[in-house]
């Protein structure tokens, strides 16, 4: 039905790149979740005019394009001679653009349960990092855990703009296809497919997930 | 006159109507009695068509609700009706919750409807809260703007649906005392409710609902003093 | 670090044309928002709606403006239509990237809204003699703004930070296009992009508390 020249090489060139879209947001993703539960946990610790410089920080990561944070760490990265690639480059700042919002989910989840709880938990002899794991801890997972599903999703369409560094994730590898095969729509579609097909299934589940423990609530 | 002929109402395989017949004239107060789940408060929303029914008719002066011709939204001008749950538009104040209708439904200048509204609202004693959001009054203040709400229509007929049983007992008297100021002047009312006092002193007539079923209909006094049906018998002794 | 010399006065001196650049990327996402509003209610409605024929174009793109990424979005309009020989302008295919993706996610938030308002709230309009569009309009519309007016501003945000991609099909007029001709005139691309962020920062700020702003002047209940 579609008259083509794409061929299973090509395609495998797709899915290379889609496998570099899938190794930067698990960089990422880790990185930015162990950021994200410290600068969470430390965020509720603390006074709140304590937190300001932390909480300024992080914000500046969300709003600030993201296009904009790579370019600025890439010209960084260069003038201070570290020598990183533009794959490191990326990963560190996708882990910072994910703590940042991966903060908010964190120190929103453990807001969410109750004081008397944690209360109860402490009369009862607890310790503070007894009550933290035994108590908060799970009971944040079930509030955090739908957001964290999204913002991991979101992070690898995100990740789409690394190459403007020139690193051959899905986006960019589809568009040099695009540039030798000049078919882009139909290109485009497979690029698409795949996105969807990486992403949709997870999506699905965190909606479940999200619906299940509304309901036993 | 309101006509209710044979009416059969079922929420799927649960049959909550099973053949209501009921006249309901002008000037007439009837009061509907009787347990939760008897049906008595789905008739009032086919009895403006909110509800379809499944056999018989409802005819309102004349004019059958169910009817694929009748113009619904025409026909419920005249039949207004008061829900147990308020129902206040939170985002209108009281004016506004009061003129949305006559201004957007019956085309009236706002001029006009908020007049109808500062005298309906004065008659329910809410004069002194014009300006202010549903969400700032209490529960019996709510009940009685949305009563000022539906007479701002100039109804023919209003319905009742359980007006009381949302409220805090200290409040039920205040609106209470609303709907006999409504009686006293002559409206036609089809009032369900729990309040038996109520229904004793105000009605025309009471009529007693037991699942589906109207069981027995009549003067008050004949309801609460000598009822003819055992199951009616039995409700009453249960809820004095 | 030490060889290089940042110019901050370099970068300053462009500050002007950096500024008209934001004025583009604004207008870009005002008018993003304005047609994603209108599209995501229609899509709203759509996907409520009991006909399969109806509801599933409108899932359809949901799924799509929310599974894939922004910037694919955009390629679709401005690469993607060139296969039928439909060529949008980077600024055209910008937009229509960008509202596209502000349908999908809005109408999400929308449908959310929608299913805080009970509906009692319908059935009291009704009564009044209301039609069913009367009532949407004048009764659960306005609540349904209200429940989604923050969530709305957030997404406005989005839009913001969304329009930085119009770079990448060659948009060369909004403030990331602008800072990008001003790089690779002078190479001096930290001094540009530092500037280029702060003006982004300011501006979603500015935007958000404005938000916040409009938000208790307008809902007062």
């Amino acid at each position: 039905m579609f008259e083509t020249s794409l061929t299973l090489n090509d395609l495998m060139f797709m899915l290379k790149g889609a496998g570099v879209t899938l190794l930067i947001t698990a960089f990422a993703v880790v990185g930015g979740t162990v950021m994200g539960l410290a600068f969470g946990v430390i965020r509720t610790q603390i006074k709140p005019w304590m937190a300001i410089p932390l909480t300024f920080l992080l914000d500046v990561f969300r709003s600030v394009p993201l296009l904009i944070q790579l370019i600025l760490a890439n010209a960084f990265q260069a003038i201070a001679g570290l020598g990183l690639s533009p794959f490191v480059t990326s990963c560190i700042v996708l882990s910072l653009y994910t703590s940042a919002y991966c903060t908010e989910i964190v120190r929103g989840a453990i807001e969410a349960v109750p004081m008397v709880t944690r209360r109860a938990a402490r009369s009862l002899g607890m310790t503070w990092g007894q009550d933290m794991t035994q108590i908060v801890f799970p009971m944040a997972l079930r509030v955090a855990l739908p957001s964290w599903i999204g913002l991991t999703l979101g992070v690898m369409k995100d990740s789409a703009l690394v190459m403007w560094l020139g690193i051959f994730e899905l986006l960019k590898s589809s568009q040099t296809l695009i540039t030798r095969l000049q078919e882009p729509m139909f290109i485009l579609l497979v690029t698409g497919a795949i996105y969807f097909m990486l992403s949709f299934p997870i999506a699905r589940l965190g909606g479940r997930l999200e619906k299940r423990w509304q309901e036993n609530d | 006159m309101i006509e209710i002929e044979n009416v059969h109402k079922s929420f799927g395989a649960l049959q909550v109507l099973k053949g209501i017949n009921l006249t309901v004239d002008k000037g007439e107060v009837v009061s509907v009695i009787g347990g939760s789940g008897s049906g008595k408060s789905t008739l009032l929303t086919c009895i403006n068509g909110l509800e379809p029914i499944q056999q018989g008719r409802i005819l309102v002066d004349g004019t059958e609700v169910h009817a694929k011709s009748t113009d619904l939204n025409k026909l419920r001008r005249k039949i207004g009706i008061v829900f147990q749950q308020f129902n206040a538009f939170p985002h209108l104040t009281v004016m506004e919750n009061v003129t949305l209708a006559p201004r957007k439904v019956k085309g009236m200048s706002k001029r006009d409807a908020e007049e109808i509204a500062v005298k309906q609202l004065s008659h329910v004693g809410l004069g002194d809260k014009l300006k202010v959001y549903p969400s700032r009054l209490s529960g019996g203040q709510q009940q009685r703007m949305a009563i000022a709400r539906a007479l701002a229509m100039s109804p023919d007929y209003i319905l009742f649906d359980e007006v009381t049983s949302a409220l805090d007992p200290q409040l039920v008297g205040e609106v209470l005392d609303t709907l006999k100021l409504l009686a006293d002047d002559g409206m036609t009312m089809i009032c369900v409710t729990h309040e038996m006092h109520f229904a004793r002193e105000v009605s025309d007539r009471v009529a007693f609902f037991n699942k589906g079923v109207m069981e027995e209909i009549g003067s008050p006094k004949q309801i609460f003093e000598s009822p003819q049906n055992e199951e009616t018998q039995k409700f009453l002794s249960n809820v004095r | 670090m030490g060889n290089y010399t940042f110019q901050w006065r370099q970068a300053f001196r462009a500050l002007p044309q950096m500024l008209d650049g934001a004025l583009v990327t604004m207008q870009i996402a005002i008018l993003s928002m304005l047609i994603g509003v209108t599209i995501a209610v229609l899509l709203a409605v759509a996907r409520n709606s009991k006909n399969r024929w109806i509801s599933a174009p409108a899932t359809a793109w949901v799924e799509v403006a929310r599974n894939t990424p922004a910037l694919f979005q955009i390629y679709m309009a401005h690469f993607g239509l060139g296969s039928f020989g439909i060529y949008l302008s980077p600024f055209t295919a910008l937009l229509a990237g960008i509202a596209f993706n502000n349908a999908g996610y809005l109408c999400e938030t929308f449908r959310g809204s929608l299913r805080a308002i009970p509906p009692t709230q319908t059935r009291a309009g009704l009564s009044l003699g209301m039609g069913p569009v009367k009532a949407f309009r004048l009764i659960v519309m306005p609540q349904m703004f209200r429940i989604a007016f923050l969530p709305t501003m957030n997404q406005m945000v989005w839009a913001i930070l969304m329009t930085s991609l119009g770079v990448t099909v060659g948009m060369s007029t909004d403030l990331t296009g602008v800072t990008q001709d001003l790089n690779a005139r002078t190479f001096r691309t930290f001094e540009f992009f530092a500037l280029a962020a702060v003006i982004y920062y300011l501006i979603t700020k500015a935007v958000m508390l404005g938000a916040r702003a409009v938000a208790w002047r307008l809902f007062r209940y």
